[in-house]
């Protein structure tokens, strides 16, 4: 197929009725198409959580606000972090992953394309039943609510006797519906990985999004199933009269603790793994050099998979474990910043001499290094247990996690939308809109994430519903909020740019940044079946070897 | 660009990739056993923590012959997918079916065991954290079983009308894998509960 010939979906569309177009979409099983349906059903989500982070920062804007009642705002808070951590960076990443990772490794699709199509469906419905929450929260009893118990629901909290009502249960069973969605797709990605690859792919020779992914996934399976047993737990204690975090039967309240970060720090590093792939894909391109110690960047990723299962604990070294175990997750949380140093200092490496073209990717791309890298720094610091004890449930810990989401994750998808946008639409993303949003965001997330640490340092608590004037911080929170309102303002611009560049924008052709990985050598947007002929790779950049036969890769490795 | 890209520059003389099938099982039963190691680790945790009565000690009976139609199943399971590789279609059957009465005689003990407890003890998953944790475990592994028993019995049907053939066998192989750490688990499960847990 030649570039003029690429159409655009939203030509195909035309002349046949919209019930077709929808019959189409909701029985796909094209991993392409279910890609894009994880990532439009995710931007629904984080338009929704961030509506709750918005209403949250008006609460908190002065002091002795009374914006939304106290019940409302657990309810906020509650419904912003279970929304974005499940429901929209979960499923985007899971996305991009469906999208990219057969495309890359030269497949026509994943291995189980029919368990592809039911994990999205399992983890859509999982969101819908969170919303219906909403609704059907209190069932008979009257007016609905939503849960309020905070996204990882505490025991005794959690319980029947402290959450009577339903509100907990959609918590709890949405999780275990989207978990198991999230099984399905890491079972997926694993073995399209290892079973699917072109001939020639070793997994030496895999693009670095292939194997992050596949270290992802293969972290999945063994985070997301603790969370969905302790859930299973929850649900005995709340209907069957079980006993496992009932104080007054002998159970064990800080049990839950430790199966829910069992799942819960773990899940951070699902969460950034795959933000590192875009990253180690951006980097390269835009600096028109190979990436830089490709070995090493394998190794610390599977080396980030091992030590982060074993840092748990040390979300909890406030509820009074032993010097043993403090030190142990002290530990085992410092060393787990070695590898991703190591990481940070090739993408360094990859850019040091490169010819490196600012374009919207890859802004994005240099922001998340070093808002990750301070991201990190705030992490090693509480990582310390004595300084922890000082600042745990601290706005300094949303301070710093929020670094880690926005400041990283966020950055590195926005980086991955302006890269592959051409490749899943046919059209170039706007540039111009995209660097008013790139720099509108950078001003919005450190008025709001690099101030935020102060309150926190002052003593402000996470999750309070209002505070005293006078204690200084008054105005640090007045920034903060303006700084979300900024925010939102940014990705009302990337909104306003996805859906314009979709209809107006520049036709992209096959390969407009001239890369070399397999996803460009098809058309924008890629047939159904990927490749016509199932390509055949020397080298880590087949598209360099085909662009250059004079100097191929292949001669080198 | 032509989107057939990359030129078939020398192809690699042979090409093979482990079978999807089994892939995705190993992953499953990795995902799997995760869940059971929290299950695990509550109820060794809560060995001994009960408040009230029954306790283990007082009530339970070590399951010897259902444990033992367990673990052989595994081998009969194991030979009826090696029948199957040969081709041996007959015996692939016979085989099928005893691993499946194997399976539905452990499920029965479970069962047994179950109705005396809750019948002459008085132990429900109400009554303390014995009875939570036991029940739990036990009965995630026994749900194991007959997600297990159905899929099997699901492949009888087909094999006895004369759908499955040697063609078959990596699928029947994963399924057997499946089978496999079904009982490996309940190894874990028997040390725990009926050993450690007394």
């Amino acid at each position: 197929m030649t570039t003029d010939a690429v159409v655009i979906p939203g030509a195909v569309v035309e002349g046949r009725p919209w019930t077709s177009v929808l019959h189409e979409w909701v029985t796909t099983v094209d991993h392409k198409r279910i890609g894009v349906l994880y990532i439009v059903y995710a931007l629904l989500f984080i338009v929704i959580a961030g509506c709750e982070a918005l209403i949250i920062r008006v609460q908190l804007m002065f002091p002795h606000n009374e914006f939304v009642s106290p019940q409302v705002f657990n309810r906020m808070f509650t419904m912003h972090g279970t929304t974005m951590i499940f429901f929209v960076a979960m499923p985007v990443l899971i996305g991009f992953s469906n999208y990219l990772v057969p495309l890359m490794i030269g497949a026509r699709d994943m291995a189980f394309p029919r368990l592809n199509a039911f994990s999205f469906w399992l983890t859509a419905f999982g969101g819908l039943l969170l919303y219906f929450s909403f609704l059907g929260g209190s069932g008979l009893y009257g007016a609905g609510n939503a849960p309020d118990v905070g996204w990882w629901a505490y025991a005794p909290l959690a319980l029947k006797a402290f959450s009577p009502g339903h509100s907990s249960d959609y918590w709890t069973i949405a999780l275990i519906v989207s978990g198991f969605g999230s099984v399905g797709s890491a079972v997926n990605v694993i073995a399209t990985v290892l079973c699917m690859r072109c001939p020639g792919m070793h997994l030496g020779r895999m693009p670095l999004l292939a194997w992050l992914n596949l270290v992802m996934s293969a972290m999945l399976l063994i985070v997301i199933t603790p969370l969905t047993a302790a859930q299973f737990m929850l649900l005995v204690d709340r209907y069957l009269g079980g006993h496992f975090f009932d104080t007054q039967a002998g159970g064990s309240a800080v049990l839950w603790m430790h199966f829910f970060w069992i799942f819960g720090h773990p899940e951070v590093y699902v969460l950034i793994l795959p933000c590192f792939a875009f990253i180690s894909e951006i980097i390269p391109v835009f600096s028109r050099k190979p990436m830089f110690g490709y070995p090493v960047m394998v190794a610390a990723s599977v080396a980030i998979g091992f030590v982060s299962m074993s840092v748990w604990a040390h979300h909890m070294f406030t509820v009074g474990m032993n010097s043993y175990a403090n030190s142990f997750f002290a530990i085992t949380t410092m060393a787990v910043g070695i590898p991703t140093g190591i990481k940070i200092f090739n993408w360094l490496g990859t850019m040091w001499g490169g010819r490196i073209q600012l374009k919207t990717p890859m802004l994005f791309a240099i922001a998340f290094l070093f808002q990750f890298l301070i991201a990190g720094l705030t992490g090693i610091m509480m990582a310390a247990a004595p300084f922890d004890w000082q600042l745990s449930l601290s706005y300094f810990v949303v301070a710093h996690f929020h670094y880690v989401i926005v400041g990283g994750i966020l950055f590195a998808l926005f980086g991955a939308f302006y890269y592959w946008y051409p490749k899943v639409t046919g059209r170039m993303m706007d540039e111009t809109l995209g660097k008013w949003h790139f720099w509108l965001f950078v001003l919005g997330f450190h008025l709001c994430f690099d101030v935020m640490h102060i309150p926190g340092l002052l003593g402000m608590p996470r999750r309070i519903y209002t505070y005293e004037p006078g204690r200084g911080w008054d105005t640090l929170n007045l920034i903060v909020s303006i700084g979300a309102f900024v925010q939102a303002l940014a990705v009302l611009i990337f909104v306003v740019n996805l859906v314009m560049s979709y209809f107006k924008g520049e036709p992209a052709g096959d390969d407009p940044w001239d890369a070399w990985t397999l996803e460009w050598a098809t058309s924008s947007p890629p047939p159904a079946h990927n490749f016509a002929t199932i390509p055949t790779v020397a080298s880590r950049r087949p598209l360099w070897d085909l662009k250059h036969p004079e100097d191929p890769d292949s001669r080198y490795e | 660009m032509s989107a057939i890209a990359i030129p078939a520059t020398e192809m690699p003389a042979e090409w093979r990739l482990p079978y999807r099938g089994t892939i995705g099982m190993a992953c499953l039963i990795i995902a799997e056993a995760a869940i059971f190691t929290i299950f695990v680790v509550a109820y060794l945790f809560y060995v001994g923590k009960s408040l009230s009565g029954p306790t283990p000690r007082g009530v339970l009976e070590t399951p010897i012959f259902f444990t033992v139609c367990l673990l052989s199943s595994s081998l009969t399971i194991h030979l009826a997918s090696k029948a199957l590789e040969r081709g041996a279609r007959g015996a692939f059957v016979f085989l099928w079916l005893s691993t499946i009465v194997l399976g539905g005689a452990f499920l029965f003990g479970t069962g047994q065991e179950w109705h005396r407890l809750i019948h002459e003890h008085g132990l429900t998953i109400s009554t303390n954290l014995f009875g939570t944790t036991y029940y739990s475990l036990v009965g995630l592994h026994a749900f194991h079983v007959i997600v297990g028993l159905t899929l099997m019995a699901i492949v009888a049907l087909f094999a006895i009308v004369g759908y499955v053939g040697r063609d078959h066998a990596p699928r029947i192989g994963a399924l057997s894998l499946y089978w496999h750490f079904v009982d490996i688990v309940w190894v874990v499960v028997f040390v725990v509960v009926y050993v450690i847990g007394r």
